[in-house]
């Protein structure tokens, strides 16, 4: 999948978004530079800001938070002990008291042991007090998604089991420049985030972001590519698949696609949802994650209520299978852009 | 319990019941304290009106007013009195669900601790809490948690949030002996420790989780050692005193040092909660017991008669004046208005958004 990346360069992992100003000064980053200039950003303009998480003083292990210590000191960017419950917890308070916090856990797939803290504590501090607490300045940030090798616990997608939460918000970028106007939206958002970064996209080419600091609103999907016959909902490293499906099959059925980037899970956008839908008649809705109970799911039963009358077939999804996340059977298990093409087809045909 | 009048209502010596240390040196600790009468008349008053406010919330929990869980600390007034007397508003205070007593002490009237637990709109957390989420911004009193054991990391975060703003105030993680054995609780004291934070992590061993005794849940009781390389200090916690000066004590420490891991010694009369006989699994021999031999406020008015500061008859129209006060701020709670129905949908994200509700009768739905 990384090969496939370099060598063919996705138009729609790396344009740019209708909020962000154009003609402003920029440098070519990969996803992960960005999201290092959005954290550089914060603890230049924020002085309670810090970061924190297991081996980012080094950099961490995707090399997210290169550097940060240097500049901005080691009481800002530090190490914790290898204990993710106990991370989130103290993130929680460190939150609560007021301070900007930025967490990482390492990767998606270690997030559980967190769970309680954040649904139990995080997502709920504000409404058990009654509106006087909230951990509103806490951001975590972790690598989520295949990465083509990364087998059970190094390429969960874990957004589902969070979106059923009320209190989180929860925000996936596609590529370099979502990545840092979305991260700069959540660190500054006054809610807990959850912000999963698609792992294959840190180093997998790069384009032009902004220097200076911008935002992309949460809560709001992007249309990325505008279409006729069909809507396509994704987000992440699924707009990848989904652009090369969708050129499939708009030349072989001479149709038209929108292709829609979520960008925010949750709250979800179900105005430009349901306008899209209600415009083509048919929807396809593409993730990772496992398909049942999966977000497309929510989405799938939000839109037959508000769009019933105005659906032509019933909404398509590709998805992860059933299972855990293979090793050697990632080809299988990844809804790639063959499985994506069979299901938007099946979906136009029907 | 060796006491001596210095001065005719002057100051009163006491001194201090002996303490078991954890690679800590307890030379470093007063052996013994100065108090006055209006400070045994405050503890009293403090006391004798946590104790009221239990003994209530049990009466009208068990006329079904008081819905949900309801955890009380008959016994262990001490305690909250005694923090409070060690120690700042401006120390962060963090605690399970047994917290009517924090909630007092931290500034919250006995009306809004009822109206919190009837679920009326003038409660601590505009009813949406209840007993167990309890809360005071101004006082620097997080709460009021549920899940067992969530708060330790919660409390060492505050303490880094004090320490990184360069605060001379420590944050209090209070837990008990069950919540001991969580494993968040040692993920907390490693980052405390390691960081040298100014978190006071407090163990109330009353003996007791829910209804399995210490010694059938935890490997180790002596919780006061469990802190590994964090000095600890056992005391008797009954003894408001002893509370006192450790909490003192404690503050300079943890502003100077770091962390400390100290364990109250105490004991709760009733069950873990309203659904708890609390006989089941001990006997009322060892309750009556430690009524008669360590009430905390029997203590404080035994001090006060001994040492004729107060008659009994004066000490009866306290405790007298505490009931009445504590009733009518009940039943007055008891009249205050439920919230309304909107607020089920705030305070889940910082901004409320709008829900449509459908009522009974369609027309009565609203866009709230």
């Amino acid at each position: 999948m990384l090969t496939r990346l370099n060598q063919r360069f996705s138009s729609l992992l790396f344009s740019a978004s209708p909020e962000v100003p154009t003609g402003l000064p920029a440098t070519k980053r990969t996803m992960l530079a960005a999201i290092n200039n959005a954290l550089d950003t914060v603890l230049t303009k924020d002085q309670t800001a810090c970061v924190f998480g297991e081996d980012v003083a080094f950099g961490g292990v995707f090399r997210c938070t290169d550097g940060l210590r240097a500049k901005h000191g080691e009481s800002r960017v530090f190490n914790t002990p290898l204990c993710e419950q106990g991370i989130a917890g103290f993130a929680v308070g460190l939150a609560s008291y007021g301070v900007t916090t930025i967490a990482e856990i390492q990767f998606a797939d270690y997030i559980f042991p967190a769970f309680d803290q954040i649904v139990n504590e995080a997502a709920k501090l504000r409404y058990r007090t009654g509106g006087q607490f909230n951990c509103g300045s806490l951001t975590i940030r972790a690598p989520y998604g295949a990465v083509g090798h990364g087998g059970l616990y190094h390429s969960q997608s874990p957004e589902a089991y969070f979106a059923h939460t009320p209190g989180l918000k929860i925000v996936i970028p596609r590529g370099p420049v979502q990545a840092k106007g979305l991260l700069l939206s959540s660190i500054r958002d006054p809610n807990p985030v959850l912000f999963f970064e698609p792992k294959a996209m840190y180093r997998a080419s790069s384009c032009d972001v902004p220097d200076d600091d911008y935002t992309i609103p949460l809560g709001k999907a992007e249309i990325v590519k505008h279409g006729r016959e069909v809507t396509i909902i994704g987000f992440g490293l699924q707009l990848l698949s989904l652009d090369k499906a969708v050129t499939r099959v708009e030349k072989e059925l001479g149709i038209t696609c929108e292709i829609i980037d979520l960008r925010t899970i949750m709250p979800l956008d179900m105005e430009t949802i349901e306008k899209s839908v209600k415009k083509t008649g048919r929807c396809v809705i593409a993730h990772e994650a496992p398909r049942f109970g999966g977000i497309g799911a929510e989405i799938a039963a939000k839109i037959q209520e508000e769009c019933f009358l105005h659906l032509e077939a019933p909404i398509g999804r590709v998805c992860g299978w059933d299972t855990p996340f293979p090793l050697v059977f990632e080809k299988f298990y990844y809804p790639d852009e063959n499985r994506a093409y069979e299901e938007i087809k099946r979906i136009v045909l029907y | 319990m060796a006491c001596s009048r210095l001065f005719r209502n002057f100051a009163l010596t006491v001194k201090l019941p002996s303490v078991t240390t954890h690679k800590f040196d307890s030379g470093l600790l007063p052996t013994e304290t100065v108090t006055t009468k209006e400070e045994l008349m405050k503890y009293f008053n403090d006391m004798f009106t946590i104790r009221r406010i239990e003994i209530t919330s049990d009466a009208y929990y068990k006329n079904a007013e008081i819905r949900g869980f309801c955890h009380l600390c008959d016994g262990q007034e001490g305690i909250y009195v005694g923090m409070e007397a060690g120690v700042t508003h401006d120390d962060c205070l963090i605690t399970a669900y047994r917290d009517h007593g924090q909630a007092y002490m931290r500034g919250e009237t006995p009306h809004a601790i009822f109206a919190e637990m009837f679920g009326k709109i003038t409660g601590t957390s505009k009813g949406k809490g209840g007993s167990m989420h309890f809360y005071n911004k101004t006082t620097n009193f997080y709460g009021g948690n549920g899940i067992v054991g969530a708060q330790v990391p919660v409390g060492v975060g505050l303490a880094f949030a004090l320490k990184y703003q360069k605060k001379p105030n420590i944050s209090m993680i209070m837990y008990g002996d069950g919540a001991a054995n969580q494993g968040q609780v040692a993920e907390a004291a490693n980052i405390a420790a390691l960081w040298k934070l100014p978190a006071i992590f407090i163990c109330e061993n009353n003996k007791y989780g829910m209804g399995t005794a210490i010694e059938r849940a935890s490997a180790n009781t002596e919780f006061y050692t469990r802190g590994d390389t964090i000095p600890g200090i056992r005391i008797e916690a009954q003894n408001i005193f002893a509370v006192r000066e450790t909490m003192k004590f404690a503050k300079k420490w943890g502003v100077e040092h770091g962390p400390l891991w100290l364990e109250f010694s105490t004991y709760r009369y009733r069950g873990h909660s309203m659904s708890d006989p609390g006989v089941s699994y001990r006997n009322k021999e060892e309750i009556d017991k430690v009524r008669a031999t360590r009430d905390p406020i029997e203590y404080v008015k035994h001090l006060i008669l001994d040492n004729k500061l107060a008659s009994e008859t004066e000490l009866e129209e306290i405790q007298d004046k505490i009931k009445e006060e504590v009733n009518k701020a009940a039943a007055d709670a008891k009249k205050d208005p439920v919230p309304d129905a909107k607020e089920l949908m705030t305070d889940v994200f910082s901004h409320n958004r709008k829900y449509f509700i459908r009522n009974v009768e369609l027309k009565d739905s609203a866009l709230i």
